[in-house]
């Protein structure tokens, strides 16, 4: 596996990662990063680096999550939480305006688009990264969202290279990961073996090394890379789960009539987990919360997902009524027409959405089946018999 | 919703009920006196005794049907009510007090009661909306302010009101709930569940109870087979589901086919 070609590897001692968050925080920014909450890992804000998950990971299969204790005391050694960075940039229940009654005409007053200071998001992985810029195609590609593109452009990104895997994973097959190779201010890449508990370091801009300077580094030595190298190995050999990229629009656009959509439709709750944690996702409604009187309104933007029965209604009845007809629709979306719609995919790989839904539908599992031409009818873990 | 005239005349019915849905009105608090400017309450019996004649505009009716007098009025109340609005899982499902629609009533009124000949009730406690037809129906047990104001706003400016019948994990993840049911293993009704509460209870580690009813296209079946996975019995399936809508169409397929395949086990 070849080294990033950017800059220098440095070194920075695992007792001096405090400083790292020191530097972010002395420089304005409000850092948000994994800490343990609610019996899972999750980004909140984090002030000390004592709030960072050391110590604990998780196991993940489909539909299960479970915190553990880790053997060590590796600071990121757990894998994607509950939710990924998508709250802060899309909030999920925002202000978007206010109107109001002025004499003859009315007065229209903007939201904030930002939620004080600039953030720093510490953590990010190399999926969450491809996730980002997927995101920054549908926010900014066309007319800004002027909310994402705010908060975005004074984010700062330290991104973590992922020194294990979830079974949920298969960013591999969807060349999004694992390794960090863009799209990140710093990077971390941390390293725990007989020569001891480290991180190779790297700035991607120049806001990165400004970051950098006050840290006391090292140049890396041989049996760093080494240990890197042999790490990038183990975590590309855990990934087992796999959708191949390349293939995946092909074969859903010519399989849009396919005994699977009825078998998995039988399955899916059409409860919108999987599309609320999908970091890509991006559908939302607005609301309207007029005041009693009438003098004035709010409009609030919150977010929806094409799983819901009012997605698509139309007038007195909604198009898409039956179940498997909305996972075809979420299916298709992400592997298939985002290539039209924005020119990528719009699914990384990031298994959030096979941990996540509550009966363990596996998007891969489910392609693989579309994919076989033969119509499957049988039935797995979480599965309903027909 | 037919547009009202100005101001708007409500008043507020109950049937078989606990009056808490009605008492989420008197909740507003901060509102309530807002509330009073737009909209004339006529008939409200737990805020006041002072009755202003029908027809109205909007009725509130709480409560289900579960005696001949609750048939007969229901048919007055929607006579003298352009707009009916049913409140809470009594009206819009049948309530709790529907769990008799699954034994037999006459067994119950001779071996419980003293005086047996006094109880006049009818065989099952059923929705409004099965008697006369309904305009809006807000669900819960109890109902959400935010929903009822939302109701009322809603009719003052003559629009539908936002009531979407999505599933309790939208309002879950949208208030960043971490989900009870895949990070502990616990039984939550919420995918099945129709939004409207915000996700209270995943909010303090339960599972969803059901309080909304029945989600715009519930998957019963396959949520029961997810139930068994996290070691429910069928005979607990079936009580889960037998709650403050357990007459709803889907829930009570749900519990009545748990109920049919234990008893054949
Ligand atoms: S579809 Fe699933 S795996 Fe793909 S990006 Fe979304 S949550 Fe991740
Ligand atoms: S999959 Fe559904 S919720 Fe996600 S972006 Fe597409 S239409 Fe929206
Ligand atoms: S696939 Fe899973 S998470 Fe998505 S709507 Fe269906 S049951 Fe819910
Ligand atoms: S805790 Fe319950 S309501 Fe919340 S997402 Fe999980 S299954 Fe849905």
């Amino acid at each position: 596996m070849p080294l990033p070609s950017a800059g220098p590897p440095w070194v920075l001692d695992r007792k001096d990662l405090g400083l790292l968050l020191a530097s972010l925080r002395s420089s304005g920014y409000r850092v948000i990063g994994p800490r343990v909450r609610d019996g899972a890992i999750l980004y909140d804000e984090v002030k000390e680096e004592g709030e960072l998950p050391i110590g604990w990971r998780d196991r993940q299969e489909a539909g299960t999550y479970r915190l553990q204790r880790s053997e060590d005391l590796r600071v990121f050694d757990f894998h994607l939480g509950p939710q990924g960075w998508k709250p802060y940039l899309f909030p999920p229940h925002h202000l978007l305006w206010t109107a109001r009654k002025d004499g003859g005409t009315f007065r229209v007053e903007s939201g904030a688009t930002t939620d004080g200071g600039p953030l720093a998001f510490l953590g990010v992985r190399a999926c969450e990264l491809a996730a980002l810029r997927v995101s920054e195609r549908v926010f900014e590609g066309g007319v800004p969202d002027p909310t994402f593109r705010d908060r975005r452009a004074t984010l700062l990104i330290v991104a973590v290279e992922c020194s294990s895997s979830a079974p949920t994973c298969f960013c591999p097959s969807m060349r999004t990961g694992p390794e960090v190779t863009q799209g990140f201010d710093i990077v971390l890449r941390e390293l725990f073996s007989p020569w001891g508990h480290r991180f190779l370091i790297e700035a991607g801009t120049d806001r990165g090394r400004e970051l950098l300077q006050p840290l006391p580094l090292r140049a890396a030595a041989e049996e760093d890379l080494a240990d890197l190298e042999a790490q990038r190995h183990r975590v590309r050999e855990g990934i087992h789960r796999a959708l191949p990229v390349e293939e995946a629009r092909g074969v859903i656009l010519a399989n849009l009539e396919h005994p699977r959509w009825e078998e998995v439709g039988r399955r899916c709750l059409a409860c919108a987990n999987c599309t609320m944690v999908c970091p890509t996702c991006f559908c939302s409604t607005t609301e309207e919360v007029p005041s009693l009187s009438g003098e004035e309104t709010q409009r609030y933007r919150r977010w929806d997902s094409c799983f819901g029965l009012g997605f698509t209604q139309l007038h007195a009845s909604s198009v898409r009524s039956s179940i498997p007809s909305r996972y075809r629709q979420w299916m298709s979306h992400k592997l298939a027409t985002w290539w039209d719609q924005f020119g990528s995919s719009g699914c990384v790989g990031c298994g959030r959405c096979i941990t996540w839904c509550p009966v363990g539908i596996d998007l891969t599992e489910e392609f693989a089946a579309l994919r076989t031409k033969a119509a499957s009818t049988g039935s797995r873990a979480g599965g309903v018999p027909a | 919703m037919s547009p009202p005239r100005a101001p708007p005349r409500l008043a507020v019915f109950k049937l078989a009920s606990c009056d808490g849905c009605q008492l989420t009105l008197l909740d507003c608090e901060n509102e309530l006196l807002e509330v009073t400017r737009h909209l004339e309450i006529a008939d409200f019996r737990e805020a006041s005794s002072a009755v202003i004649e029908g027809p109205y505009d909007v009725a509130l009716v709480e409560g289900s049907v579960t005696t001949e007098e609750d048939r007969r009025r229901i048919q007055e109340i929607r006579a003298s009510s352009s707009n009916l609005v049913t409140i809470g899982a009594c009206a819009t499902a049948g309530g709790i007090q529907a769990l008799r629609n699954f034994a037999d009533v006459e067994e119950f009124r001779r071996n419980i009661y003293p005086s047996p000949e006094y109880i006049r009730v009818l065989a099952t406690s059923t929705p409004v909306r099965d008697h006369v037809p309904v305009d809006v129906e807000l669900r819960g047990c109890p109902i959400s302010k935010h929903q009822l104001l939302e109701l009322i706003s809603a009719l003052l400016t003559h629009r539908a009101p936002d009531l979407p019948h999505d599933s309790v994990c939208v309002e879950c993840k949208r208030r960043g709930n971490v989900c009870v049911l895949v990070a502990r293993g616990t039984p939550c009704l919420g995918p099945v569940t129709q939004a409207g509460c915000g996700a209270v209870c995943p909010a303090f580690d339960r599972g969803c109870y059901g309080c909304f009813g029945p989600q715009g296209t519930p998957n019963a079946p396959s949520m029961t087979h997810r139930l068994h996975e996290l070691g429910m019995s069928r005979a607990e399936v079936s009580r889960v589901f037998r709650t403050f809508n357990a007459a709803s169409p889907e829930f009570r397929r749900a519990s009545e086919g748990e109920e049919r395949e234990g008893e054949s086990a």
